[in-house]
């Protein structure tokens, strides 16, 4: 599955709260009716310039707080094709995968807002078209990239009956 | 072969299997919780994993915690989940029954030794009892309470141990504070805290709580204590089944030790916006107060409230401060009338409000501060627009320096509090 865009750049611990604010939770139940207030708190306006297919670039620890699947969502929903950081919090970390927002974690510190990014996600690899640098992802346990190849959680527990960690 | 820790000791157990840290394994779980505050709801998940049923009515429980003022969707979210825990036959804590994580522990669903997921973050709470207890997203409490199983990675466990006894106006929230500031903010991520040491064995229960609840502010999957006469003292009247003692192999192996010197800490606060930006009081500029939070999860039990109302007793608080009081659970509350403690509360100038996670998240409708205005809580988090203002800031604290500073009007040191003119 190969993801090429525009990379916009946020710092380290980006909580969930600031992903999607706390009082937007009872807001709305369809996603896509929040995409407009994705990051709201720490970067208003974000949620009206970001376009399908760009790349979410962050620092250490993407997605702490709480454990909304909302977050999640409303990025999916946004039409961001791959959150990458070099760290991501567990909760978030599970979720992402569970509903199919594709993570890629690797070192960010050289990619800035605007860069041409494309990575090819079952391989791992990455590149930073502006600058020419090489990105390499570390690799997801097992069970999670049988996740991913099934579509999501709710089609792997349905497929499987459980979780397949070979 | 090397001992185990607390999560590798529940871990192997649930999985059947010797598991160690880094393993990957599929867990059986004892108790799974859900409450209303994060869409999509579990339930609403629950026929995408290929099943109507939960797998175990008995090992599901919901509360209506997050928003007991709720707003249209909210309660079309309550209706839907009292509808779901009627036709499951799923047990279902009511409004005003208090915060999942609090009650849990308090009605005895939680045993030393038990797995237990929650579909929220804090759910590291019960780990107070010894029990691996941790939060997921809505997509994996669905699957689990299909299957009645999760994967999950034995975490790395760090061990932090605390001597020395906390000295007269430290509280459990403050040595929590201190230890958020040493281990950061992800210094725990997809690893396990075990709280240990001299300073833990004396500890009551309800500091316990508080500590273990601020895990997740380190990352951490689970804060974990083993149990010991404490633990045994305060299950008696709550637990009917039978349990058995859990503690770590003296031999145990830790991915890092951190040692606090207890006796040494003052009252820490967290500024604005980050748990792990902590000060010692003492370094703190005169900061004003508009608003006073003593509530959520984290240390609004029992003995948080009288700790609060003694600072309080026979005075008010100053001019232009709100301070608003929510008992963290219907047990706490009727405990806190029937001890006075609410009595004196109110008479220093305290609203009231109902058992639940008010007062916490901007997504409870509840207290919302205004532009500029600075709120001290009792909470676990500070995060900008926490409570649905992010041209507010928010400072945690303990309860004893809450009701110093409601008493005041700016951030003040409980240590003080004698001299405390009303």
């Amino acid at each position: 599955m190969n993801i090429a865009g525009r990379a916009h750049c946020f710092g380290d611990d980006i909580n969930t709260d600031y992903i999607i604010a706390s009082k937007y939770k009872t807001a709305s139940l369809d996603p896509r009716d929040l995409t407009r207030h994705l990051m709201e708190d720490i970067d208003p306006g974000f949620g009206q310039r970001v376009r399908p297919g760009d790349i979410l670039v962050a620092g250490k620890n993407f997605g702490c707080g709480s454990s909304r699947e909302g977050a999640p969502l409303v990025i999916k929903a946004a039409g961001i094709g791959v959150v990458v950081a070099p760290s991501f919090a567990r909760i978030f970390f599970r979720n992402a995968i569970n509903i199919g927002l594709p993570v890629f974690i690797c070192d960010t510190a050289a990619i800035s807002t605007g860069d041409d990014l494309e990575f090819d996600l079952e391989a791992g690899t990455g590149r930073n078209r502006s600058t020419g640098a090489l990105i390499e992802a570390a690799p997801l346990p097992r069970v999670m990239i049988n996740i991913v190849r099934d579509g999501g959680l709710a089609a792997h527990i349905r497929r499987h009956g459980t979780f397949q960690l070979g | 072969m090397a001992g185990k820790t607390i999560a590798e000791k529940i871990l192997s157990r649930k999985s059947g299997q010797d598991a160690r840290a880094g393993d990957i394994v599929v867990a059986s779980l004892d108790l799974t919780y859900s409450h209303d505050g994060n869409r999509p709801l579990a339930m609403e998940l629950l026929a995408s994993m290929g099943t109507d049923k939960v797998w175990d009515p008995g090992r599901y429980i919901l509360f209506l915690d997050h928003h007991p003022s709720p707003n249209a969707v909210s309660a079309a979210a309550h209706t839907r989940l009292r509808d779901f825990a009627r036709a499951q036959g799923v047990r279902l804590y009511e409004m005003g029954d208090g915060i999942s994580h609090v009650v849990l522990p308090e009605r005895g669903h939680i045993a030393p030794g038990d797995l237990v997921i929650g579909s929220d973050s804090h759910s590291c709470t019960g780990g107070a009892l010894a029990a691996f207890t941790t939060g997921v997203g809505s997509t994996d409490m669905a699957a689990a309470i299909a299957t009645g199983q999760l994967w999950m990675r034995v975490p790395e466990t760090i061990l932090v141990r605390c001597t020395g006894a906390l000295p007269r106006g430290v509280a459990a929230k403050d040595l929590a504070l201190a230890i958020a500031e040493q281990i950061g903010a992800d210094g725990a991520n997809y690893m396990a805290i075990e709280f240990a040491g001299p300073t833990i064995d004396t500890m009551p229960m309800d500091g316990r709580f508080t500590l273990t609840n601020l895990a997740i502010e380190m990352g951490a999957k689970a804060g974990l204590i083993g149990s010991d006469a404490v633990t045994a003292a305060w299950l008696r009247d709550r637990l009917t089944r039978d349990w058995t003692h859990l503690t770590a192999d003296t031999d145990a192996v830790y991915a890092q030790v951190v040692e606090i010197d207890a006796a040494s800490l003052t009252p820490r606060v967290a500024l604005p916006h980050n748990v792990d930006k902590v000060v010692a009081i003492e370094d703190l500029p005169r900061t004003k107060v508009h608003q006073v939070v003593i509530g959520t999860c984290n240390a609004a039990r029992s003995s948080d409230l009288a700790e609060a109302a003694r600072i309080l007793d026979g005075k008010h608080i100053a001019p232009g401060v709100r301070l608003i009081v929510t008992p963290s659970s219907r047990d706490t509350m009727v405990a806190s009338m029937q001890s006075g403690v609410l009595a004196t509360l109110v008479q220093a100038g305290a609203v009231i409000a109902t058992p639940g996670c008010s007062g916490c998240a901007g997504g409870c409708h509840f207290a919302v501060p205004d532009v500029g205005e600075n709120v001290i809580s009792t909470a676990n988090r500070n995060f900008k627009g926490r409570l649905g203002n992010a041209e507010s800031f928010i400072y945690l604290v303990s309860p004893a320096t809450a009701a110093a500073s409601a008493l005041t009007g700016w951030i003040t040191d409980p240590r003080l509090h004698q001299e405390i003119v009303p």
